[in-house]
C-alpha cells in the first residue's frame, strides 16, 4: 500500500514538536472561533492569512486545517447552547441540541456532537486517504481544457446551488471576476482596470478581497444591526454520555461520514444538504420518534458527524482538482496561491511532504479536539458572553493587521475598507459573497487554462472540448443550469399523471 | 413592509419616495451597469497589437465579464420590478427587526481610515490600539478604565508576535523607539 506508506511518512510531519504545535494552536483558534458568534471558519482563516508571509507552507496548512475541524466542532456549542447558529453547517445541531440543553441535558447534546465530530472526521479522512491518491492518479494526465472545465464548474455550483437566487449569485460571481481583473495581464503584461495607477497594476491581493469581505463586510453589517441585548447562553457543566445515550447514538455516529463526505466533495455548498440530510434519515430510523423536536440525541449525533466528514470531502476536492467546494476551502487556496503552491492532481507528486503531512495532521489534530475539548466545554461556553463591542472591534483590527501585513501600504487599507463597503452591501440585498471570493481566486488561473487551450488548438474552439474529461464536466454543467427547469417537467409531469 | 401608504392619500412626494425606498435595490443594478461599462471601455479602449499572443488576447475575457455585467444588471433589474428581493443576511448578532443605525457603521468606516493614516506616524502599537478602543466606543463600549487597557494590550502583543515571532514587519513608530 503505497497510500499508507505515505500516510506513515506524513505522521513523520506531523508529530515534529513545531507541526504538533501548529495543530494545536489550530484546533484551540478554531474551537474557539466556532463558538465566538459572528465569526466563521472562513473568516478566520482568512484572518490568519497574513502568518503565511512567516511561516513554511506546512506548519501554515496543519494549522488552517486545525481550523477548519475545530471551528466546526465550536459552532454546534453556539447551537445547543445559544439556538442561533452562525454557520450553516451548525443550523441543523440546534433543532435537537438546544431543546436538549434547555431540558438540562446540555451536557449529553454537547459530548454527542463531539464525539460525532470526532467519528465522522475519523471516517472521512480515512475516506480521505483511500480516495485522494487515487482521483489525483486519474487526473494526473489533464490538461488546459480540463482544468478550464473544471473552474467553470465552480463558477456554475456556487452560483446555481448556494442562496436562493441565480441571477444575485452571477452578480456576486460577476464582482469578483472583475476584482480578479485588475492589475497586469499574466501573458502579455496588458494594464487591465489600472488607471494608470502603479499600485493597482500589482493586482488586489487575494488576501484584501477575502478579509475585505468576509471580515469587514460582516462587522460593518452586524454594527449596523447589532442586537441590543445578545442571547443568554444555557449554562452546561462538563460533557458526558450515560450507556443508553451511547446504544442510541453510536450508530448515527457511523452513518453521519457517509452522507457527509461525497456532498463536501461536490460542489454543493459544503455540510449545509448533509446534515439535514443525516438529520432526515435518522428521524426516519429512530426507535423513540415521540422525542423528535424536544431533543432526541440522535438528531445532533448524526448531523455532526456528517458535517465533520464533510470538511474531508471538501479537502478531497481541494487537493487533488484545485476545486474550492466551501468558502473555507477557497480561501485556502488563496493560502496555497501566497506560496506559489499549484493545488491539484501533481500536487501528491511535487509537494509529498507537505500533502501527506496535512493528511496526518488531521488525525493528530481530531484526537486533540476530543481530548481538549471534552473537559473544556465549560470554559468555551463563557466565550458565548464576550461583549459584542469588543468582539467586532476585534475583527476590524485583526483585518487591519491582515491587509497592512501584505504590503505594508496604507493604500491597502483603503482598498479593504472599499471592499469591506461592497462586501456590507452585499449583504444588505442578499448577494452572496461566496461566488465573489470564488471568482478572485479562480478567475484569473482560469483566464489562463483558457487562452492556453485556445492556444494549443490555435484558436478552435473545439479545443475546448477535446477530452472526455471535458466533456464530462461540462455535462455536469449542464445539468446544474437546466435543473430548475427539470424538476418543473418532473412536478406538472407528477400533477398531470 | 406594511402597506401603510394606500390608507392615507399622499402626495406626489411622498410616493416616489416611498416606491425609490421599496426599490432601493435597482441601485444595485445601476452599480453592477456602472462597473460593467468601465470594464467594457478600459477593454475596447486597450491597445494590444503588440502585445497580442495567441487567438485569445487580454481584451476577450474582459469583454465577457463587462457584457455579463451589463447582461445581469438588465436581470436584476426584471426582477426587482417583478416585486425579487434580496433577502439580507441574518446572523447570531443580527437584528433585522430595526432599521440599519447607519451612524455606527459611518463612525467604524471613519476610525478604520483614521487610524489607517496614524500607522505611519505613530506606529502600529499607537494606531492599533486606537483602532481597537475607537471601534469598540462606536459600538458602544463605554468602559473608561478597561476599554483603553485591553486595546493597548492587545496592539502590543500582535505587534511583538508579528513583527518578532512571524517576521512580519510592522512600523514600530516612536514608541517602540523609546521601548
Amino acid at each position: 500500500m503505497n497510500a499508507l506508506n505515505s500516510l506513515l511518512d506524513g505522521f513523520g510531519t506531523a508529530l515534529t514538536p513545531i507541526n504538533l504545535l501548529w495543530a494545536a494552536i489550530g484546533v484551540l483558534l478554531g474551537t474557539a472561533i466556532g463558538v465566538l458568534p459572528g465569526i466563521g471558519p472562513a473568516m478566520a482563516v482568512a484572518l490568519l492569512l497574513p502568518v503565511t508571509y512567516g511561516l513554511d507552507p506546512t506548519g501554515a496548512f496543519i494549522m488552517f486545517a486545525g481550523i477548519y475541524y475545530g471551528a466546526m466542532f465550536g459552532g454546534s456549542t453556539t447551537s445547543i447552547l445559544l439556538n442561533t447558529p452562525g454557520e450553516s453547517a451548525a443550523v441543523v445541531a440546534a433543532i435537537e441540541g438546544n431543546p436538549m440543553a434547555k431540558s438540562g441535558r446540555g451536557a449529553q447534546a454537547l459530548a454527542a456532537a463531539a464525539i460525532g465530530h470526532f467519528a465522522g472526521g475519523m471516517v472521512g479522512t480515512l475516506l480521505l486517504v483511500a480516495l485522494a491518491p487515487t482521483v489525483a492518479e486519474l487526473a494526473v494526465d489533464i490538461g488546459a481544457p480540463d482544468y478550464f472545465a473544471i473552474m467553470v464548474l465552480a463558477f456554475i455550483a456556487v452560483t446555481s446551488v448556494l442562496g436562493s437566487s441565480r441571477i444575485r449569485g452571477m452578480a456576486s460571481l460577476l464582482i469578483g471576476l472583475t476584482l480578479g481583473l485588475v492589475g497586469l495581464d499574466q501573458m502579455t503584461g496588458q494594464q487591465r482596470l489600472t488607471f494608470g495607477s502603479l499600485q493597482l497594476a500589482d493586482g488586489i491581493d487575494v488576501v484584501i478581497v477575502a478579509v475585505g469581505l468576509f471580515a469587514i463586510g460582516e462587522a460593518l453589517w452586524v454594527a449596523a444591526h447589532l442586537r441590543r441585548r445578545p442571547p443568554e447562553p444555557i449554562p452546561v457543566g462538563r460533557p458526558w454520555l450515560g450507556r443508553g445515550d451511547v446504544n442510541r447514538t453510536w450508530k448515527s455516529w457511523l452513518r453521519g461520514p457517509f452522507i457527509g463526505f461525497p456532498f463536501g466533495a461536490i460542489p454543493a455548498g459544503g455540510a449545509e444538504i448533509p446534515t439535514f440530510l443525516s438529520y432526515v434519515t435518522e428521524k426516519r430510523l429512530s426507535k423513540h420518534k415521540d422525542e423528535w423536536g424536544k431533543g432526541a440525541i440522535e438528531g445532533v449525533a448524526g448531523p455532526e458527524s456528517a458535517a465533520s466528514a464533510s470538511a474531508a470531502g471538501t479537502l478531497v476536492a481541494m487537493l487533488t482538482l484545485g476545486l474550492p467546494t466551501t468558502a473555507v476551502a477557497a480561501v485556502m487556496l488563496a493560502a496555497f496561491q501566497q506560496y506559489g503552491i499549484q493545488p491539484g492532481p501533481l500536487l501528491f507528486e511535487r509537494e509529498p511532504d507537505l500533502v501527506w503531512g496535512l493528511i496526518a495532521s488531521l488525525f493528530v489534530g481530531m484526537v486533540l479536539l476530543l481530548a481538549l475539548n471534552l473537559p473544556l466545554a465549560p470554559v468555551w461556553a463563557k466565550l458565548l458572553r464576550i461583549p459584542r463591542p469588543y468582539l467586532y472591534a476585534g475583527i476590524l483590527f485583526f483585518a487591519a493587521v491582515g491587509a497592512y501585513a501584505v504590503g505594508g501600504e496604507v493604500i491597502d487599507l483603503v482598498i479593504l475598507l472599499i471592499i469591506g463597503l461592497i462586501g456590507f452591501g452585499m449583504r444588505r440585498y442578499g448577494l452572496p459573497v461566496l461566488p465573489a471570493v470564488i471568482g478572485v481566486i479562480l478567475g484569473p488561473n482560469a483566464e489562463q487554462q483558457l487562452r492556453r487551450a485556445l492556444q494549443i488548438s490555435d484558436g478552435s474552439v473545439t479545443g475546448l472540448v477535446n477530452t472526455p474529461f471535458a466533456v464530462t464536466v461540462y455535462a455536469v454543467i449542464l445539468v446544474l443550469l437546466a435543473w430548475p427547469l427539470l424538476r418543473k417537467a418532473v412536478t406538472r409531469g407528477r400533477a398531470a399523471a | 413592509m406594511t402597506t401603510q401608504t394606500t390608507d392615507l392619500p399622499p402626495t406626489r412626494g411622498d410616493d416616489r419616495r416611498s416606491w425609490l425606498k421599496e426599490h432601493s435595490e435597482l441601485g444595485v443594478c445601476a452599480l453592477l451597469l456602472a462597473l460593467g461599462a468601465l470594464v467594457l471601455t478600459d477593454a475596447l479602449t486597450m491597445d494590444v497589437d503588440i502585445a497580442q499572443r495567441g487567438p485569445v488576447g487580454p481584451k476577450t475575457v474582459p469583454i465577457v465579464v463587462g457584457a455579463g455585467l451589463l447582461l445581469i444588471a438588465a436581470l436584476l433589474a426584471v426582477d426587482v420590478l417583478r416585486g425579487g428581493r434580496g433577502q439580507a443576511e441574518g446572523g447570531e448578532d443580527v437584528d433585522l427587526s430595526e432599521p440599519a443605525d447607519w451612524r455606527t457603521v459611518l463612525l467604524l468606516a471613519g476610525v478604520f481610515l483614521g487610524s489607517a493614516v496614524l500607522i505611519e506616524p505613530l506606529g502600529f502599537p499607537v494606531a492599533g490600539a486606537l483602532l481597537f478602543w475607537g471601534a469598540a466606543f462606536a459600538l458602544g463600549s463605554r468602559r473608561i478604565d478597561r476599554d483603553p487597557l485591553i486595546a493597548a494590550v492587545l496592539s502590543l502583543v500582535t505587534y511583538t508576535v508579528f513583527n518578532n515571532l512571524l517576521g512580519v514587519p510592522l512600523p514600530g513608530g516612536p514608541l517602540m523607539g523609546v521601548l
